[in-house]
């Protein structure tokens, strides 16, 4: 009797039936609770943020609620515990990167790690006689923003290195731009449009041994493919919690001590992060970043499997139903999960409006910024004035499942095909194709 | 994990998809780029038939515009095709929308407002508009040479 009782009342708060959900979930998108409002677009975004990990979350929450102490409060042990955590967390991170947790320091993200970076430097070397900057075209705009400030205000100089058309820099273009005053050469490890991956070993060399600082911003690398500073070189890398299913808003800088690097600190205040980076740590999401860096080193192999595999059903997919179309960036040198497509003839943003309701996904076209200038990578690495305004980047991911790049493939499909029925660029193509591929004179009024 | 919810509780999304789409453009532009009028072409060689190609592909935006005028000169069908935005198209077919069953000469008087207005295209958006007007103008003006060249034959 009792046994039945309690049977029951076991049965009453009986949790979810796991194997049925999770079957579901894969299915329609995998993180989204079976109560949440399904009809949401499937996210194919992942350059320009990722989902944060559910063991990630886990970790942060005590520190939202009964942990959150300050770390710096060194007198009682809600301090004492936070600071536990923080350096629990840099641990993890120091070794993801095979680092020391005395190279790592915490700040908001990446953009402020690249502006540490290059500031820092060039503040440092302020009044020494070095005065040169190297880094590429295609850096994000935070480094390159950086860079041009200090041209202005401080009247350094800067060699912004030429790309060949994957997007990769020549390693004679970099041994000759260091000259006798340079300070810092940055230069991106995975670039965030297009995915192409720079050897960064050989130019670690190279700058080692002109004796250059190396700086990296590794933003959309690290956690993804394994990235080793020692054998890089780097004396300076830049990491972005959100881009490696971490939280947004915490960032780390890596700097190297053996041989040591200097720099001077950009934000100043109570002295925090050995003085290098004043302010309070966030200890939330530092945990959170810890526990991605932990959980990235585990999953690593499996998520470059699985987003290669992905890639490749994406990318072929694609191209067999679809004639015209170009992958934006190095075919092998890159990292799989960016998938940049030029469609000819087919506007970006119109594409990116047809798919909105179904596909979450960027575009490198002019119409979705505000300037009519379409992406300056994409200009960098020579795409035709034709080709400029038609590509679409997607981004897959850990957590994107093959039901919903097949999905994205069935969508991008129709409506290429609609657009380019509504196209009179792609009705001059068909009479070029027809016309043996010589594309008639045509009279613009 | 204390995120889970218990049974019986139901999470509202006030993120609904169809707000992802009126955080952008008015619901014409939706309209008109969703389901466009009057897409395809007409026969160029026809005498009664001005044909336009205006824009740069560089730029990102092109429009292809057809109207086939009868001998009253009242536009009796108008065919466009455009690669562009969204903005774009929804002007290029609001503007064959406009001009069906007008006299060529008040559909050459239609500007850029007349559309944007209708539209409400954000200020980013007017050229798209001003291309669209630019189109009508050249067909009609292409109309009106094959007319004169055919007159003079």
């Amino acid at each position: 009797m009792a046994a039945m009782a309690l049977t029951q009342l076991a049965r009453g708060c009986r949790p979810l039936p796991r194997l049925r959900i999770l079957a579901s979930r894969r299915q329609n998108g995998s993180l989204w609770n079976e109560y949440e409002e399904r009809g949401v677009p499937s996210y194919l975004d992942m350059q320009a943020t990722t989902p944060v990990d559910p063991r990630v979350l886990d970790a942060m929450l005590p520190y939202y609620h009964g942990k959150y102490g300050n770390p710096h409060s060194r007198s009682h042990s809600y301090g004492w515990d936070a600071e536990e955590a923080t350096e629990q967390a840099r641990e993890k991170v120091a070794k993801l990167i095979n680092a020391d947790p005395k190279e790592i320091f915490f700040t908001s993200g990446a953009t402020e790690s690249n502006n540490m970076a290059v500031k820092g430097v060039a503040d440092f070397y302020e009044g020494s006689g070095k005065k040169h900057i190297v880094t590429t075209q295609t850096e994000h705009k935070c480094v390159l923003a950086s860079c041009r400030r200090l041209e202005v205000d401080k009247g350094w100089s800067v060699t912004y290195l030429p790309v060949d058309k994957w997007g990769l820099v020549s390693l004679q273009d970099l041994e000759n731009a260091i000259r006798d005053d340079t300070a810092l050469v940055s230069i991106m490890h995975v670039n965030n449009e297009i995915g192409t991956m720079q050897p960064l070993e050989e130019m670690g060399q190279i700058c080692a041994k002109r004796k250059v600082l190396f700086h990296t911003d590794a933003a959309q690398s690290v956690g993804k493919v394994p990235v080793d500073v020692k054998k890089l070189g780097v004396a300076l890398m830049s990491i972005s919690a959100h881009k490696m299913y971490g939280p947004k808003g915490v960032g780390a800088l890596y700097v190297r001590r053996k041989p040591r690097v200097r720099l001077r600190a950009v934000i100043d205040g109570g002295g925090q992060e050995r003085g290098m980076r004043s302010g309070t740590l966030a200890t939330p999401t530092i945990v959170g970043f810890g526990a991605a860096a932990e959980v990235c080193m585990a999953e690593m192999e499996n998520d470059h499997r699985h987003v290669e595999m992905l890639y490749k059903r994406m990318h072929d997919q694609i191209t067999e139903q679809l004639p015209q179309i170009t992958l934006n960036g190095s075919p092998s040198a890159r990292y799989p999960g960016n998938v940049n497509l030029s469609f000819a003839c087919v506007e970006g943003e119109s594409l990116l409006m047809s798919l909105a309701k179904t596909t979450a996904v960027s575009s490198g076209s002019a119409c979705t910024s505000a300037s009519l200038e379409p992406s300056y990578v994409l200009r960098a690495i020579g795409v035709s004035e034709d080709l400029a305004h038609t590509s679409l980047r997607f981004g897959i991911g850990r957590f994107t499942t093959a039901g919903e790049v097949d999905k994205t493939v069935n969508d991008v499909v129709r409506e290429v095909r609609r657009l380019r029925d509504m196209s009179p660029l792609w009705e001059l193509e068909l009479e070029a194709m027809k016309t043996g591929g010589q594309k008639q004179a045509v009279t613009w009024s | 994990m204390s995120l889970m919810l218990r049974r019986g509780v139901v999470v509202t999304r006030s993120l609904a998809p169809a707000a992802v789409f009126r955080r952008g453009y008015h619901e014409a532009v939706h309209d008109h780029f969703n389901n466009p009028r009057n897409v395809g072409s007409l026969d160029k060689e026809d005498k009664n038939v001005g044909s336009a190609l205006v824009g740069k592909a560089s730029c990102g935006d092109v429009i292809k515009l057809q109207v086939k005028v009868g001998k009253d000169g009242v536009i009796q069908d108008a065919k466009f095709k455009t690669f562009g935005c969204g903005s774009a198209i929804a002007s290029s077919s609001y503007a064959t929308e406009m001009i069906i069953g007008q006299n060529i000469d008040e559909a050459s008087k239609i500007t850029n407002s007349d559309i944007s207005s209708h539209l409400k295209l954000p200020p980013v958006k007017i050229h798209c508009s001003v291309l669209a007007e630019e189109a009508i103008q050249a067909a009609i003006e292409d109309y009106k040479g094959k007319q004169s060249q055919s007159a003079a034959e």
